[in-house]
């Protein structure tokens, strides 16, 4: 039986990953709340933020916490404009359609990627790597604490500007009721534009912040999609406390899976619960419906 | 003028491997193969409605079954097959019958159906049976009654064989009740429910077929290459592939798998021709893949009835 320090080191770091998750997740979340689509494409974005991280560490010298509020802004304008040119204009119809637009989009992003950037795997070297922080008797790596701290913090900012802003008034409503919100003069294309934007935002800021622990390769994008759906469908599809719960949730999971089954095996927990969640309880946990 | 022209494009069908160099003989094989594999996509996807985002797990499984029969208890590929194709069928029913159970329908079906198909990868991976990620080998022994041949010509005619049957069971589909019904169930699931017809089982049987198709690709797929490993059966890469034929061919038409692999195939060799001309393209498969990829965009968005409907007349019952 495995040592319970070692089961604890394992909850940790399964936390502190899963802090990532909360990121990632609630960007598709929010996309799926307030445009009703889910985004394919979304893993093969977090994986193009990935490369842009890493181009601007190689090229430039910029450390990926530096270079945060650059991939977050330039994420916002890629999922913006990728709104406006090709989601926006074609997600109307039947919900499978738009899924296979964004099948669509990750097929050329995936594929760009590999032309351009070739298939390897690529890291990124940062100094304090290898710095450890002690908590109890399980040793944490230092990137991993931080990333995690800022991911929630980030989450934060976005909750109150969710609350608090006019934007974010403004979204809210047109998730509550495209007609009435529109009717009292919110330009709803515009607010779906900004949300898609936003969600691809927590894309760049999850990239920057795992790109000091995680590797990118073409195939990260494929990697994250099945995590970040398992979170969403595990919390709640389009609930905000659902896909903070399920991203710790899903980081434990995956981190005892490892511990447990082994790197390859560990894997099929993820696939497991989010079969189970939608064929047992579509609505996950805290949604109001499926 | 219809059956003259279906006419002719059989025979030059049969001449064609007779009178190109092996490598566009190969090339056409593998085009009436994908045709295949996307037409049983077709069938539940196109059909009846059921977009399926892992179909691979049909192919995979029936990969698998022909092949560990074959390897680990001396079976006969050619009964190996049958029996490969009753797992596809079982897999696709039982997949049918939970999901459909459960209520999932539209983006949810696909998915579950892509967490199923990584669930069997991850377990062909782990599993001693399938020899984990080293995958299993075919002993390769070319004589017929091994479903291997010497003459790669009978390779051809029998993904063309193949290719044939699918297309008359899908012409079956456009003038059977069971097609008319599995055509109500994609266009409104509830009005067809009020119709009288057991849209729970009609499903079900859509997927049954579908799977058992798919598995006998899987198999002709195996005894081709003599190899198979979990990311070649379970990745998303076959799954993808049966889809984008069918979507840019003509979802729920009998020819638009066909159509699809064509006009996929043609671009596959225009991309190796352009790379062979142009070195920077050095990279061909990647390349047509992201015009593959653009093409699903555009065909979904601007010609949601795929190739075929600009072939005259729409065969979209």
């Amino acid at each position: 039986m495995l040592d319970p320090q070692i089961i604890l080191a394992g909850v940790l770091n399964g936390l502190l990953a899963g802090g990532i998750y909360v990121l990632v997740a609630v960007g598709l979340t929010l996309i799926y709340g307030v445009l009703h689509i889910i985004n394919f494409a979304h893993g093969s974005l977090l994986m193009l933020a990935m490369y842009a991280v890493f181009f601007l560490w190689r090229l430039l010298g910029l450390d990926p916490y530096v270079s945060l509020p650059l991939v977050t802004a330039g994420a916002f304008a890629v999922g913006f404009v990728l709104y406006r040119l090709v989601i926006g204009p074609f997600s109307h119809g039947r919900d499978e359609n738009i899924l296979l637009i964004t099948l669509g989009v990750s097929i050329v992003a995936d594929n760009a990627a590999l032309l351009f950037f070739g298939g390897d795997t690529l890291t990124i070297d940062v100094p304090y790597a290898g710095d450890i922080i002690q908590v109890g008797a399980a040793f944490l790596p230092l990137p991993k604490v931080i990333s995690c701290g800022a991911a929630l913090v980030i989450c934060l900012v976005l909750g109150l500007f969710m609350t608090r802003s006019d934007t974010g008034k403004a979204i809210r409503a047109v998730a509550r009721e495209r007609q009435g919100a529109r009717l009292v003069g919110i330009d709803v294309e515009h607010i779906f534009a900004v949300s898609y934007g936003i969600g691809i935002a927590c894309l760049g800021a999850a990239a920057c912040l795992l790109m000091p622990t995680f590797y990118v390769t073409p195939q990260s994008g494929y990697a994250f999609v099945l995590v970040a759906f398992t979170i969403v469908v595990l919390g709640g599809m389009g609930s905000f406390l659902g896909a903070a719960v399920g991203g710790f949730l899903i980081g434990i999971t995956e981190s005892l899976g490892g511990l447990f089954l082994g790197e390859q095996l560990g894997q099929i927990g993820i696939s497991l619960i989010f079969i189970l969640i939608l064929l047992l309880k579509p609505t996950g946990l805290f949604g109001s419906r499926a | 003028m219809r059956r003259i022209a279906l006419a002719a494009a059989f025979l030059a069908a049969m001449v064609y491997p007779l009178m190109v160099p092996n490598y566009l003989a190969t090339v056409g094989m593998l085009m009436f193969f994908t045709a295949f594999i996307g037409q049983s996509w077709n069938i539940s996807g196109g059909f009846a409605g059921q977009t399926s985002f892992g179909h691979a797990v049909f192919f995979g499984v029936g990969a698998y079954t022909s092949t560990i029969l074959q390897v680990s208890y001396g079976w006969n590929p050619w009964l190996a097959c049958p029996t490969a194709m009753a797992m596809g069928g079982l897999v696709g029913a039982g997949i049918a019958i939970l999901s459909f159970r459960a209520g999932l329908r539209g983006s949810y079906f696909a998915l579950i159906t892509l967490a199923f198909a990584e669930v069997f990868r991850i377990a062909a991976n782990s599993a001693p049976i399938t020899h984990g990620g080293l995958g299993l080998l075919i002993k390769a022994d070319q004589r017929p009654i091994n479903f291997q041949f010497r003459d790669q010509i009978w390779v051809y005619y029998l993904a063309l064989g193949l290719c044939l049957v699918s297309l008359a069971i899908a012409w079956w589909l456009t003038r059977s009740r069971f097609g008319a019904r599995l055509v109500a169930i994609r266009e409104n699931e509830d009005a067809a429910r009020a119709l009288g017809i057991d849209v729970f089982t009609e499903k079900v049987k859509v997927l049954t077929l579908s799977g058992a198709m798919c598995a006998a690709g899987g198999t002709f797929y195996a005894q081709k290459y003599l190899y198979i490993d979990p990311n070649i059966a379970f990745g998303i890469d076959k799954s993808v592939e049966m889809l984008l034929v069918t979507m840019v061919g003509g979802a729920g038409t009998i020819f638009g798998p066909l159509i699809g692999s064509i006009a996929l195939t043609t671009i596959n060799e225009l991309t190796r021709a352009a790379a062979s001309v142009f070195p920077v393209l050095k990279n061909v498969q990647p390349l047509s893949l992201i015009v593959y990829g653009a093409m699903l965009i555009l065909i979904v968005a601007r010609l949601p009835d795929g190739f075929a409907s600009l072939f005259g007349r729409r065969r979209h019952a």
